[in-house]
């Protein structure tokens, strides 16, 4: 029942947590530069891709996507959720000791809950094993 | 409930049910390919590619995504950033958790639901 992660996989999450967290932050640093867009200014959007910020937190997010599926082949949405949620910790503590941000004591709180939810699920087993699918992988000829 | 509220809760709740939908086909899709790594060894990484890319539920899957990008632009220009933000990352964590356990029959044990709790309080906390 219990599986253990490969390496490779391990990168991977590592990949999911980083891609997410920086290609958001990059989008919203980008598109603050572009300014407010609405369903009456989509034209702003046109420009928003000439935005270097704005294309390399694309760039990140479509590695994200990539990750995130790669991911969901060889375990549960369950397991990953609290994998990219690591990713608003990243952030956080990317403020706090890159950009010298004040964290209020709420947000330390929401960090610890972060962590302490990848603790929990980190101990369990990554994979809910269904019978019929097993059979349905034996057949694919692993 | 002013009609305000209202439309900005419907809006929030619309872009989180986007999501949950869009993640759990995606997730129900890769279950149904095996491990990706397997497929890549068996056939390449252009076969991987394809297998992924021709199956039906990943595509839906992938269009409500791509859906929710925008009908969260949309939610976000009726709705407060730190009210949206964090009220839609929430219930998209608890959404998702529900969802596994009904349609993809994931064993959501004790474990996995107090880390949905926890993510979801987590991201709450984070925002402000």
């Amino acid at each position: 029942m219990k599986h253990t992660l490969k390496p490779s996989q391990y990168a991977v999450l590592i990949a999911i947590m980083l891609t997410a967290s920086v290609g958001d932050s990059l989008l919203s640093r980008g598109m603050e530069q572009v300014g407010h867009v609405d369903l009456h200014h989509l034209g702003l959007l046109w420009h928003a891709l000439f935005n270097p910020f704005v294309d390399a937190g694309i760039v990140l997010l479509i590695g994200f996507f990539a990750c995130y599926t790669t991911a969901l082949s060889w375990a549960d949405l369950t397991f990953l959720m609290p994998a990219t949620a690591f990713g608003y910790v990243v952030i956080a503590l990317l403020g706090r000791f890159w950009l010298h941000e004040q964290l209020s004591p709420s947000r330390w709180a929401g960090i610890a809950l972060i962590v302490c939810a990848v603790g929990f699920v980190a101990g369990g087993p990554s994979r809910t094993e269904h019978h019929e699918l097993d059979q349905m992988d034996a057949g694919v000829g692993r | 409930m002013s009609s305000q509220t209202l439309h900005v809760w419907s809006a929030i709740l619309f872009v989180a049910a986007l999501a949950v939908a869009g993640e759990v086909l995606i997730a129900a899709g890769m279950r149904q390919l095996g491990d990706l790594d397997d497929i890549r060894a068996h056939s390449g990484i252009l076969g991987a590619i394809r297998a992924v890319l021709t199956n039906a539920k990943f595509v839906v899957g992938a269009l409500c995504m791509a859906f929710n990008f925008f009908a969260m632009l949309f939610a976000l220009s009726i709705a407060d950033l730190s009210l949206a933000a964090p009220a839609i990352a929430s219930l998209t964590y608890i959404g998702n958790a529900i969802a596994a356990k009904l349609f993809l029959h994931e064993r959501v044990d004790h474990r996995r639901w107090l880390a949905t709790a926890f993510v979801a309080i987590g991201v709450l906390l984070l925002a402000h």
